[in-house]
């Protein structure tokens, strides 16, 4: 099937005149949130209700993914212009049927004009609320594959390489590597074969964005990949996501498979010489698989260990061919950019740091969900406006970034604008997109001891001070945390910190000590509170010796 | 053809195949660089990490067995730094398993025992973590002692890469990865071992070990090794 771009503005008008047939348009969210608390049970009784009263020809009902706002789920949003209501019970339906063309039902209604809908600027997630994940239809009303249709049709593989490098867009991985200099690198890689991987083994606790982005956009993800095929001369793409997220799975499976059907997968793609399959790979339930040597062992079917880098992937990857790897939220990103090109993404952002950047927020705050940012909004702004601030009048402590890799940045450094450089050299960093806020109520040490058991239970124990390392730090930090470490204690973690830092063998056993680094650069009176005064200032930690008045 | 780089080690002018390791090339000029994972005749993992070394104008320690030569690099196998990181990974090693040198069938004949006496390693400041590890003695004979284990996995590599049997795996992971063989079995009952002993004598404690051996009688035989893989057609390792 040739598809070409009048055939695709065609398919858009369609698709467009056959959503016009319908007066509303009521949006569920079916992604994992708002599914937990049974938005597809809604969904039944919705459709029950409309056809009860005969309005299945006028009003449409359509399955989305994430709007945002999780921790008010189940989110509904009633179109056009109609509001968006929250924590809908099935017993709310009647009401929200029968308010289709009067006034909202006031106690339901989640209010949008507040900074969390309009501060935020959607590239990633422009779709996510909005279309049907499982309908390739509706992701090409909205402006699907003409990416890759004009990237195909209009541009050379270096030009689409050129236009990532110009817009300055970065690995969203979390290490912030420039997104064009890889691609560039595997298509100037020599192989029979090239392959492109997709890592969607989000594993860092609190973070839920690329869960997200491929259950509630999946053509989007399977879009860059192809572009990314394109560019670098690939003409196989591995999908890997962990077995923990079924939902994002399903639809990426069903992506694949409508894809395909189209012509937008396989054989000559769009009439054109390109040919490209998608496959997917599950993970098995280790953290480290998201490292990239890592989970190219687990594709091969080895177990999932991180080899010595170089050589890179770029040069011997997945089956010692070149191999692209990028992370679902920069896969995300390419398509956008090729339709509306380099200068409008460049626009937004600063410096080094162009584009946008999704967030999931949680812990401590009032807004607990999905936020799409531009790159420079400060940490204030979005903690304060966008999260909402802190719940219950407590006092802001830390916001953790980056997952167990990170740090916790304090409250003097929230005016920080947000890039990659500014997080790590607040000690902690970008990561993936996972922003935990803690309040007064939160120990620091006890924290430090969270991250360090994580990285523990998730080391894989092929070196050696990752392996026994990181076993220490967390003896140390519980022994800090139930009164009984000394000075010396403290001076023997320092030490490990330093030795597993600059020794191990992957990026998980290099920034495993960074949650303790951080803690103690910050927080470290809280540290000495534990050992010299055996007390948790925070009232957290019980202490084994309580201290006698 | 393999180009030919020259770089420097310890100020040294020294020179080899591109395709050849730091390690390679240091062991060539008689430049000691200590390893225990890596062993002639196998292939390289980088996981003890003893053998780091500095390269001028690199942010990261380097691996030397297994990143291979630039040409103009500067290479630094010594230093304050080194000795303190490579003391502190011994010592992780030691407090991990139960590594009771007086009692070993390896006493005197240890490569980890040589290596803390090398590094000046003679005490811990981390705690022992004394684990509860199994000993298995069901083979006719050989014993697996998973106290003495330092998980080299040089049995591994020995047993999949020379042997072609891959008895020998990992199982679990972080603090509780252990090697076993076959899928967790006893040793003895193993379908897949060919009782050839390779293992035992690649392995650098006491942790594998021949039946009737008593304190410090067990030395190692490892001339195997390099006539096997000259036979095979390549000395050097993949």
């Amino acid at each position: 099937m040739a598809i070409n771009m009048d055939e695709l503005k065609e398919r858009v008008v369609a698709s467009q005149e056959a959503d016009a047939q319908f007066t509303h348009s009521i949006r569920v969210c079916m992604a994992s949130g708002c599914l937990s608390s049974q938005s597809d049970l809604l969904k039944k009784e919705l459709e029950a209700e409309l056809k009860k009263r005969g309005l299945e020809k006028t009003c449409q009902i359509k399955g989305v993914g994430c709007f945002g706002p999780c921790a008010n789920g189940p989110v509904i949003a009633v179109e056009p212009n109609g509001p968006m209501y929250q924590e809908v019970k099935v017993t709310d339906i009647p009401a929200i049927v029968e308010a289709l063309d009067t006034k909202p039902v006031e106690k339901l209604v989640l209010p949008t004009d507040t900074p969390f809908f309009n501060r935020q600027v959607k590239i990633v997630l422009e779709n996510s609320g909005k279309i049907d994940p499982e309908s390739i239809e509706d992701y090409i009303a909205a402006g699907g594959f003409e990416g890759l249709v004009r990237a195909l049709h209009e541009m050379t593989p270096q030009e689409v390489i050129d236009s990532l490098t110009k817009a300055n867009l970065r690995g969203r991985g979390g290490g912030g590597y420039p997104t064009g200099l890889k691609w560039s690198t595997v298509a100037k890689a020599e192989g029979a074969h090239k392959y492109v991987i997709c890592n969607g083994d989000e594993g860092d606790p609190g973070a839920f964005m690329d869960r997200s982005v491929m259950e509630a956009d999946p053509f989007r993800v399977l879009e860059g990949m192809l572009i990314a095929g394109y560019a670098v001369g690939a003409d196989y793409g591995y999908l890997y996501v962990r077995a923990e997220y079924p939902l994002a799975v399903k639809m990426l499976k069903a992506a694949i498979r409508q894809a395909t059907k189209q012509g937008f997968l396989g054989k000559n793609i769009c009439g054109t010489p390109f040919s490209f399959e998608v496959d997917i790979r599950l993970g098995a339930g280790a953290f480290v698989c998201g490292e990239e040597t890592a989970l190219i062992a687990s594709i091969e079917g080895k177990r999932g260990q991180p080899r010595p880098r170089p050589p890179y992937p770029a040069e011997s990857g997945l089956w010692g061919y070149p191999t692209l790897i990028n992370n679902v939220e920069t896969y995300a990103n390419i398509a956008p950019i090729i339709r509306r090109g380099m200068e409008w993404f460049h626009d937004i952002g600063f410096h080094k740091n162009r584009g946008t950047k999704v967030f999931a927020l949680s812990g401590k705050i009032n807004n607990i969900g999905l936020i799409e940012v531009p790159m420079g909004i400060t940490l204030r702004e979005i903690i304060y406006d966008i999260g909402g601030g802190i719940p219950n009048g407590k006092a802001f402590k830390a916001l953790q970034t980056g997952g167990p890799s990170g740090g916790c940045i304090p409250a003097e450094h929230l005016d920080t604008p947000i890039s990659y450089e500014s997080l790590s050299q607040l000690g902690s960093m970008m990561g993936s997109g996972g922003m935990i806020i803690m309040d007064e109520t939160s120990c620091m040490v006890d924290v430090a001891k969270y991250f360090m058991e994580f990285c523990m239970d998730e080391s894989c124990g092929k070196c050696v001070p990752c392996r026994v390392g990181t076993a220490h730090m967390y003896d140390l930090l519980s022994k800090i945390c139930d009164g009984s470490a000394t000075l010396d204690d403290l001076a023997l973690l320092e030490q490990l910190c330093d030795v597993v830092k600059n020794t191990s063998l992957c990026g998980l056993g290099q920034s495993s000590p960074n949650p303790v680094l951080s803690t103690l650069r910050y927080f470290r009176d809280e540290y000495m509170a534990h050992i010299v005064e055996k007390r948790c200032p925070a009232g957290v930690c019980k202490m084994k010796h309580a201290v006698e008045a | 053809m393999a180009t030919v780089k020259t770089f420097k080690i310890n100020d040294e002018d020294v020179s080899g195949r591109e395709d050849e390791t730091i390690l390679q090339i240091a062991r060539e000029n008689d430049i000691f660089i200590p390893t225990l994972c890596n062993m002639e005749g196998l292939s390289s993992v980088g996981s003890c990490r003893l053998c780091l070394v500095e390269v001028k104008g690199w942010t990261k320690l380097a691996t030397a067995c297994v990143t291979k030569i630039q040409e103009g690099m500067e290479v630094y196998t010594d230093s304050e730094r080194l000795r303190e990181y490579r003391r502190m990974i011994v010592e992780l090693l030691f407090s991990e398993g139960n590594h009771i040198c007086a009692v070993c069938v390896s006493n005197g004949r240890c490569e980890l025992q040589d290596m803390a006496q090398i590094l000046g390693m003679n005490h811990l400041v981390v705690p022992y973590r004394r684990p509860n590890l199994k000993i298995d003695a069901s083979h006719e004979r050989f014993i697996n002692d998973q106290n003495r284990c330092i998980l080299c996995t040089r049995c591994v590599r020995v047993c999949d890469e020379i042997e072609g049997a891959h008895t020998w795996d990992v199982m679990g992971r972080g603090i509780e990865a252990t090697v076993i063989t076959d899928l967790n079995e006893p040793w003895g009952a193993s379908q897949s071992c060919t009782t050839c002993g390779k293992c035992v004598q690649v392995c650098p404690t006491g942790a594998l070990f021949e039946k009737g051996k008593s304190v410090a009688e067990m030395s190692k035989k490892r001339e195997f090794l390099p006539y096997l893989t000259s036979m095979r057609g390549n000395g050097k390792a993949k």
